[in-house]
C-alpha cells in the first residue's frame, strides 16, 4: 500500500457525483465521523446526515450527503449516498428556507399533527446543506 | 367531381398536422436521450447496491430477511407502469394487454393494482380490478423520491402480511423502436446468488451485518423500481418518436394524393368550361 491516493466514488441514485484520486477522505458514519485514509481495512458502514469532505493536494472538496452507505476496499472507497450534493450546487436560500421551516416546527411540539421525527431530520438535513454551501467553492 | 377548394383545404389541414407530429417527433428525440442518460446514470448506484448485497447475503448467518420470505401467494398487487400520455402507438395498449393477462392468469388469487402513469389508470379505472394505488404524473420529472414512495407503500403491505407477493409490469427499453414487456416479481425478492466471479470481501462491519442489510434491503427494492421507471420513461419516448415519424410520413403520402387528386380535378374544371365555351360557341353559328 505505498500508493499515496485511493479513488473516491460518491453515487446517488440519480447520478455520479465525484469520481476521483483522493489522499484523504472523511465521510460521515452512522457512529460518528470517519478519516479514511489510503490502505485502510475493508469495511462497511451506515451513513448518516452530514458533510463528506475529501482532500486533494491542497485542494479540499464538501459534499452534503444524505444517508447511504460506504464501502472502503483496498484501493478505492465508493460512497452509495440517498442524496449527494456538491458544495457548489446546494441552494443555500433553499436550504435556509427548510431550515427556518423545520426550527419553527419544532418549536410547535404540542400540535400533534407534528410528526416530530420527520421534523428532526429535516432541520438536521438542512443545517448540513447551509454549512456545506458554506465552505470554500460554496455558493454561500 | 371533389371541389378544388375543399380539397385544398383538407391539404392545408394535413399539413398542419404534420407539422405538429414533425415537431412531437424531435422533442421526443430530446426526451429520449435525456431519458437513456438517466438510465446511464442510475447504474453505478444500482450495480453497486446489488454487489453489497450480495456480498452480505454470502455471508450464511444472514440469509433470513422478511423480505425475502416466500409464502403462499393468496393475494397479490400488481404494480403497471404506463405513460401518461398517449400518442406513443401502442405502448399503453400492450401494457394494459399485458396486464389484462396477468390478471386472467392469477384469476383465483386475490388482486389488486398500483397504477403507475395516468393511462393506466384512466383505463383499469372503469373495469373490474380494484386499484389500490396510484401515482400518476411524474413522468414530466421521475426522480429518485418517486421510487422510494411507491416502494414505501409496496413494503409495508408486503411485510404486514397484507400481500404475499407484489410483480412488477413495465416496458423494457430494447432500442428506439422495439419494446419488451418485463413482468418481475419485486416481492418476495427473488434470491441473489454471488456473482461467480466475485469473491465475498471480508468487511469490517461498523454496524452489524444483519442491520445494514435491513436497511439495504428496501433500498434494492428502491433501485428495482427506479429501474423500471426510468425504463418506462426512455421506452414511451421511444415509442412516441416512432409513432410520430410514421404520422409525418402518412402525411407527406397523404398531401402527395391529395395534391394530386386536386389537381385532377382542378384540370376537369378547365376542360369542362373549355367545352361549354366552344359548344356555346357552336350553338350561335
Amino acid at each position: 500500500m505505498a500508493d499515496s491516493t485511493f479513488k473516491l466514488t460518491v453515487v446517488s441514485p440519480e447520478r455520479l457525483v465525484v469520481s476521483a484520486e483522493v489522499e484523504e477522505a472523511q465521510v460521515p458514519g452512522k457512529n460518528g465521523y470517519l478519516g479514511i485514509l489510503p490502505g485502510h481495512a475493508p469495511m462497511m458502514t451506515e451513513l448518516d446526515i452530514g458533510e463528506l469532505s475529501y482532500r486533494q493536494g491542497d485542494r479540499t472538496g464538501y459534499l452534503a450527503v444524505t444517508w447511504g452507505y460506504c464501502e472502503v476496499l483496498s484501493d478505492q472507497v465508493i460512497v452509495l449516498a440517498e442524496r449527494a450534493e456538491r458544495a457548489e450546487e446546494v441552494d443555500r436560500e433553499r436550504a435556509q428556507a427548510a431550515m427556518e421551516r423545520a426550527r419553527k416546527r419544532l418549536s410547535n411540539l404540542q400540535d400533534p399533527e407534528i410528526d416530530f421525527l420527520r421534523a428532526r431530520i429535516s432541520l438536521q438535513r438542512a443545517l448540513i446543506r447551509v454549512q456545506v454551501s458554506q465552505r470554500p467553492g460554496g455558493s454561500g | 367531381m371533389p371541389n378544388v377548394l375543399d380539397i385544398r383545404r383538407r391539404i392545408r389541414s394535413v399539413r398542419n398536422t404534420q407539422q405538429i407530429t414533425k415537431a412531437m417527433k424531435m422533442v421526443s428525440a430530446a426526451k429520449l436521450r435525456r431519458a437513456q442518460e438517466a438510465i446511464l446514470r442510475a447504474r453505478p448506484y444500482a450495480g453497486r447496491i446489488l454487489d453489497v448485497v450480495r456480498s452480505l447475503m454470502a455471508r450464511s448467518e444472514i440469509r433470513r430477511h422478511p423480505l425475502l420470505e416466500e409464502r403462499e401467494e393468496k393475494s397479490i398487487q400488481l404494480v403497471v407502469v404506463t405513460a401518461d400520455k398517449g400518442l406513443c402507438g401502442a405502448f399503453n395498449a400492450n401494457i394494459v394487454k399485458a396486464a389484462e393477462g396477468f390478471i386472467r392468469e392469477k384469476g383465483d388469487q386475490s388482486l389488486d393494482l398500483f397504477c403507475v402513469g395516468r393511462k393506466g389508470l384512466d383505463y383499469f379505472g372503469k373495469r373490474s380490478t380494484p386499484i389500490r394505488h396510484e401515482q400518476v404524473n411524474l413522468f414530466q420529472r421521475i426522480g429518485y423520491g418517486h421510487a422510494r414512495e411507491i416502494t414505501g407503500k409496496l413494503v409495508s403491505q408486503f411485510l404486514s402480511g397484507e400481500r404475499d407477493a407484489v410483480y412488477l409490469l413495465y416496458n423494457e427499453f430494447k432500442s428506439v423502436i422495439q419494446q419488451r414487456i418485463v413482468v418481475e416479481r419485486l416481492l418476495p425478492i427473488p434470491a441473489i446468488a454471488l456473482a461467480p466471479d466475485q469473491s465475498p470481501v471480508d468487511y469490517i462491519y461498523e454496524q452489524p451485518a444483519a442491520e445494514i442489510l435491513n436497511t439495504l434491503m428496501p433500498r434494492h427494492v428502491e433501485v428495482q423500481v427506479f429501474r423500471a421507471l426510468l425504463e418506462s420513461s426512455a421506452a414511451e419516448h421511444g415509442a412516441r418518436m416512432t409513432a410520430m415519424d410514421a404520422a409525418t410520413n402518412n402525411a407527406v403520402e397523404m398531401i402527395e394524393s391529395l395534391t394530386l387528386t386536386m389537381n385532377r380535378a382542378r384540370q376537369a374544371g378547365i376542360t369542362k368550361e373549355i367545352i361549354e365555351v366552344v359548344s356555346g360557341a357552336a350553338a350561335l353559328t
